[in-house]
């Protein structure tokens, strides 16, 4: 009936989905390891009304045509997988990656999920896990007797125990080991600060930290949220008055069929 | 009938497409990289044995706005803005050389650079292939550095340059996609002055009050166009009445 109606229509969507991925984001800014997501738009296809360089007669052509476009569309929802802050907690079972990787975990389906989240902990038997209590990828235990719990740098879990007289020996539980993607940004968000592997992201690349590019643990810290509220208000104010604006062309778009509906 | 109401007629019609204009252009105020549409109304006297009495009216696209947009940092090592005049070359679905401002850049699972909208972005020998885990950096001139893994003292290798050009405004046009292309089809030279921002994204250049402005006048001149029409109306009821014979 109307271009400009259904136009701002797309207009309105697109400021709707901006401010889901911004409350998003906002409701996450106390979530250890979060990823922001940035929404990305582009404008829709256009259409050729009138051909530029047409023959307006034989001898003439249109200068210029007339090339409409339909709006606006949401193309992704994106998330920046950019460094959060480290925050230093004391626990000895935290770990926060500073660089690329993420530790990767077993789900109760038998695959494997990707996370940010080094908030450890140690189950029943012994394992380390998630918060979730999904077991930390290779699975290592941590003997009740374990006295001193020590994560390197490059991934190496070591503990001490107790020994009658003389120094207390020292144990290798097992190597923390990260995966990372060609493209991480593709990887899908499961929920409960677990990503998993999509044919956007490519296969997992499995390395000790510190080797092939991947970044180094860092015992007693938690990386917090990468969320700047700052530019999520930013954003949202963006996003608010684009939203008003689109709303006003709707209005217009109809108090102009109004009138022609009054003829 | 009078031949007025086609006047009004094509007057209401193509302010309604130029509002359509004006629509997508507020819808895409967020769009990065956006750049308006521009529409002006064009003069088609309606010329004929007649008195030349007639001027109708046609709506058309006069190009887009290439002024420079707001530049946005985003820290994102992947995002880059096109500062002033240039372009960055991407490969449209159609397989040729096009051109678009939007520098929000990912890599895709063969570790090739694409916008988001999944076109190859370019550089002077094809497409561009990004190795993993590694720091990149994009420069002034469009070079995408990298830390050199393993290496101490920190060295940054160049991985590739960015193709940009700067053909002039009057020899592109937008294609359907929203890309722009060279209007004879042939690829522009890359031009070694274009000048980009790493970290940052360049927002859309509608200007909002201009657009709202605009729309307002647009709906005013389509109110004027109907009360037209109703003259026009009432013109012809008067006619017919004289003709009554009662």
């Amino acid at each position: 009936m109307m271009r400009s109606l259904l136009i701002a229509k797309t207009g309105l969507e697109a400021m709707q989905t901006q401010l889901d991925v911004i409350t998003n984001n906002l409701a996450n800014v106390n979530t250890n390891g979060f990823k922001r997501s940035r929404a990305v738009f582009e404008d829709l296809l256009y259409q050729n009304i009138r051909q530029p360089g047409g023959q307006s007669s034989q001898s003439t052509q249109l200068p210029s045509g007339l090339q409409l476009g339909t709006g606006v569309k949401a193309v992704a929802a994106e998330r920046l997988f950019l460094q959060g802050n480290l925050q230093q907690t004391g626990n000895d079972k935290d770990v926060a990656i500073q660089g690329n990787g993420l530790f990767q975990v077993l789900m109760p389906d038998g695959n494997t999920a990707y996370t940010r989240d080094g908030e450890f902990q140690v189950d029943s038997q012994g394992y380390l896990v998630t918060s979730s209590g999904y077991q930390l990828q290779p699975a290592m235990t941590i003997p009740a007797t374990a006295q001193s719990l020590t994560i390197g740098k490059d991934g190496t879990v070591s503990y001490t125990e107790p020994a009658a007289g003389g120094a207390a020996p020292t144990t290798v539980a097992g190597i923390i080991e990260l995966a990372s993607f060609i493209n991480t940004a593709g990887l899908e968000a499961k929920g409960e600060n677990l990503f998993v592997e999509t044919s956007a992201s490519g296969a997992p690349i499995i390395s000790q930290p510190t080797t092939n590019g991947l970044g180094s643990l860092n015992q007693h810290y938690v990386e917090s949220s990468n969320v700047s509220v700052v530019e999520e208000l930013t954003n949202m104010i963006q996003a608010q008055r684009s939203y008003e604006i689109n709303s006003k062309a709707v209005s217009t778009s109809d108090q102009m069929l109004q009138t022609l509906s009054q003829l | 009938m009078d031949r007025l109401i086609y006047t009004a007629m094509t007057g209401a019609k193509q302010v309604m497409e130029q509002q359509a204009t004006v629509s997508h252009n507020m819808a895409n105020a967020a769009t990065t990289g956006f750049r308006a549409q521009l529409d002006s109304f064009r003069a088609v006297p309606v010329e004929g044995k007649g008195l030349p009495t007639r001027t109708q009216v046609v709506d058309e696209t006069s190009g887009a706005n290439y002024t420079q947009g707001a530049i946005a940092q985003t820290g994102r090592p992947l995002d880059m803005a096109v500062d002033g005049n240039g372009w960055i070359a991407v490969q449209g679905k159609d397989g040729k050389e096009a051109y678009t401002r939007n520098g929000s850049l990912k890599i895709n699972q063969n570790g090739l650079l694409q916008t988001q909208a999944g076109d190859m972005v370019l550089s002077a020998n094809g497409p561009i292939s990004i190795p993993y885990n590694t720091s990149l950096m994009i420069g002034k001139d469009g070079t995408i550095s990298q830390e050199t893994p393993g290496v101490i003292p920190v060295t940054m290798e160049v991985v590739a340059q960015i193709k940009l050009v700067n053909p002039p405004a009057d020899s592109i046009n937008r294609g359907d996609d929203g890309l722009f292309r060279s209007k004879d089809g042939s690829p522009s030279p890359a031009d070694p002055t274009v000048s980009t921002l790493g970290g940052a994204l360049e927002n859309s250049n509608v200007n909002v009050v201009e657009a709202m402005v605009k729309m307002i006048g647009l709906g005013r001149q389509f109110e004027m166009n109907m009360s037209l029409l109703k003259n026009v109306e009432s013109n012809a009821t008067k006619a017919s009445q004289i003709m009554n014979i009662n």
